[in-house]
């Protein structure tokens, strides 16, 4: 490798830096100094990895854990597959796609405590068009008292609210696969099923990494659609990592474990989505080792 | 394998055509033998991509039939008419390996495995591909992967016929060369009826036993390269093939002969008869540059013409001139002495061609 070495770059990346550690790093380093130090008043202690360790072994960090991962991956089960699938089904042209394209979207435009209020309503046994409706088919349904029914309608809201952008990511993808490809895969007497594996789904790939990536960091962080649906309940059963953390730093004013409680949880966040991101990069790669090309 | 009829068929992407313009193709007879090299030759637009949409099953033709053997094969699929295509740019299935590409037509047809990788063996060593086969085909460069698509157009034995659509647009020259060597060997191993689209007369006609020439939706001459070039069936061929393209003179039949301006221009006795007897008015008289006669000298039947340029094109020269008040060219050989400003041209008869209507008029061997 005889690469030319330019050090002086750096310092174009500088400024960039500078404004970066303004955004970002500085409010972070924040949370590390009240994650590593017991702080009341004007006194700190150094207290190491104490908060840390305390909150790992907190059964109610670890319970939000648990269902925030059931959630998340629920969801992306749900929202991926739905949403390619309605990609698929959307007309091509015409004012039929511009008016399918709109009601699609709609959902995307509504603030997340008015998802969270509109579903609170929406499922209400009493005035609910959802909840009447199926109280009246003879189920008993209450997301106040049954956990599973307010899982479900945690869920089913959700992808409510989320699988347009999935879909909508998918439209644009599938929009971009030049005709010449359905044209060869017709000649080639591919089945329908082998154009979506083979053509279709390769070519979304690039979009669905961003539209994965996105969805799980947002659901990973879920706070408010929850939290106005369910409050959390019954009992802890929807209570998901963020609205644990919220009532441990803002009800009970447990800063130390608060702060080490947001660095695990940024941490979790940082590496699934690495994980994720150079696993789907991976598949892209040749198998075999190949020596430079040729 | 299949002898390939279009018969009466002609096409259009307007709902309502109104007009012969409006027609992608115009109404048309033609016949494709099994097992022939055939190019498909014409300007971009000329609707050479459409006919072959069309062979394939692609596009439905708004009028007539294409017949495969005696089978109309109108309301067939792509899929149903086992056609092989290839096209102007490269596609390949990314997520696959060479290999798995190039074994993808044959696999959807179910051929046993046992069979399918000896055969894309084979493809691949014609088309030197086999150090690559392992790979994904999405890492390749665009090079290698027309060769990929143009394998999988070959990797089946029993298709109807293959299609190129300028298959080697995106492909370096070097390699563009041995490619086009390459489908003439496999046409003649294989004996599989081959229709190359290109607008490249030197791509068609080293490929082709036998080059149609379209031009604004019509097949205006089928036949080999020789005879595309010695006797153009009409003036866009003349002006197409051929490097410049052939001379056209409007002239105006008189009662002895024909006149360009003010110049009286010899034809023979048959050719002035014939575009007497027409009446029409759109009479031309062509002539290839290589068929101009320059002498060294002042002669009695050489018309004196001022020169307005000789270009040096290496083995080769040309020189244009002032015909009249149109420019006109001529082919001097290598070794012919380049004559200064003025030149002494004719017209030999046995090579100037009268045109009616754009047409060619056959007046047959004396």
């Amino acid at each position: 490798m005889s690469k030319v070495q330019n050090n002086k770059a750096w310092f174009l990346v500088l400024p960039m830096l500078i404004l970066v550690s303004f955004s970002a790093i500085i409010p972070l380093m924040t949370v590390v100094n009240y994650s590593l130090q017991d702080i009341l008043g004007n006194s700190a202690f150094f207290v190491g990895t104490e908060w840390f360790e305390k909150t790992l072994n907190d059964p109610r960090f670890q319970g939000a854990l648990l269902r925030q991962f059931g959630f998340s991956f629920t969801i992306l089960a749900i929202e991926v597959p739905l949403g390619i699938g309605i990609a698929l089904l959307m007309p091509k042209k015409g004012w039929q796609a511009s008016a399918v394209l709109i009601l699609i979207t709609l959902p995307l435009l509504v603030p997340w405590n008015v998802v969270g209020s509109i579903w609170q309503i929406f499922t209400r046994g009493d005035i609910g068009l959802m909840g009447h409706g199926i109280r009246e088919l003879g189920y008993a349904y209450s997301i106040t008292s049954n956990a599973t029914d307010a899982w479900a309608t945690i869920i089913l809201m959700d992808v409510w609210h989320w699988t347009p952008l999935i879909a909508l990511l998918s439209y644009s993808g599938l929009r971009s696969i030049p005709e010449a490809y359905y044209q060869a895969a017709r000649i080639d007497r591919a089945s329908k099923w082998a154009v979506f594996r083979y053509i279709q789904l390769p070519k979304l790939t690039n979009v669905l990494v961003i539209g994965i990536l996105l969805r799980f960091m947002h659901s990973f962080m879920i706070y408010a659609e929850p939290f106005v649906l369910t409050g959390g309940g019954p009992g802890s059963s929807t209570t998901f990592l963020s609205q644990s953390l919220t009532t441990m730093a803002i009800a009970q004013q447990d800063l130390g474990p608060s702060a080490a409680f947001s660095i695990i949880y940024f941490l979790i966040i940082l590496a699934v989505s690495y994980v994720f991101y150079i696993g789907i990069m991976n598949m892209q790669k040749d198998k075999i080792t190949t020596n430079g090309g040729a | 394998m299949a002898e390939i009829t279009l018969s009466s068929l002609a096409h259009t992407y307007e709902t309502n055509p109104s007009s012969p313009e409006d027609y992608a193709i115009r109404k048309m007879d033609h016949v494709w033998h099994q097992g022939g090299a055939y190019a498909l030759l014409g300007p971009s637009g000329c609707g050479k991509s459409t006919m072959l949409n069309i062979i394939s099953g692609l596009l439905q033709p708004s009028e007539g039939d294409v017949i495969f053997d005696s089978r109309i094969v109108n309301d067939l699929s792509p899929e149903e008419r086992n056609i092989a295509q290839v096209f102007q740019f490269p596609v390949v299935y990314d997520t696959m390996t060479v290999f798995e590409n190039l074994a993808f037509p044959l696999r959807n047809i179910k051929t046993p495995e046992h069979k399918i990788a000896p055969r894309v063996h084979e493809v691949a060593d014609i088309l030197e591909l086999t150090s690559v086969l392992k790979r994904k085909a999405k890492n390749l460069n665009a090079d290698e992967k027309q060769k990929v698509s143009m394998g999988r157009g070959l990797v089946r034995d029993d298709v109807s016929a293959i299609l190129f659509d300028e298959p080697l647009t995106v492909i370096d020259p070097q390699l563009k060369w041995k490619l086009r060597r390459k489908l003439k060997q496999i046409h003649e191993q294989f004996n599989i009826t081959m229709i190359y689209v290109t607008h490249d007369q030197l791509e068609a006609s080293t490929f082709a036993e036998k080059i149609a020439v379209m031009y604004e939706g019509k097949m205006v001459q089928f036949g080999s390269p020789r005879e595309l070039f010695e006797r153009p069936a009409h003036t866009f061929v003349g002006f197409f093939i051929g490097s410049p393209g052939m001379n056209f003179l409007d002239v105006t039949i008189t009662d002895t002969g024909a006149r360009y301006g003010d110049i009286d221009i010899p034809v023979s006795s048959r050719q002035h008869a014939i575009a007497r007897a027409s009446g029409s008015d759109n009479i031309k008289v062509g002539i290839r540059p290589e068929f101009v006669h320059v002498w060294d000298d002042r002669n009695e039947e050489a018309f004196e013409v001022p020169i307005k340029d000789v270009e040096d094109l290496g083995t080769y020269r040309i020189m244009s001139f002032y015909f009249g008040d149109s420019l006109m060219r001529a082919r001097l050989h290598e070794d012919q002495r380049v004559p200064q400003k003025k030149a002494y041209v004719s017209f030999p008869e046995q090579w100037l061609t009268l045109y009616i209507d754009e047409y060619r008029v056959e007046v047959g061997d004396e």
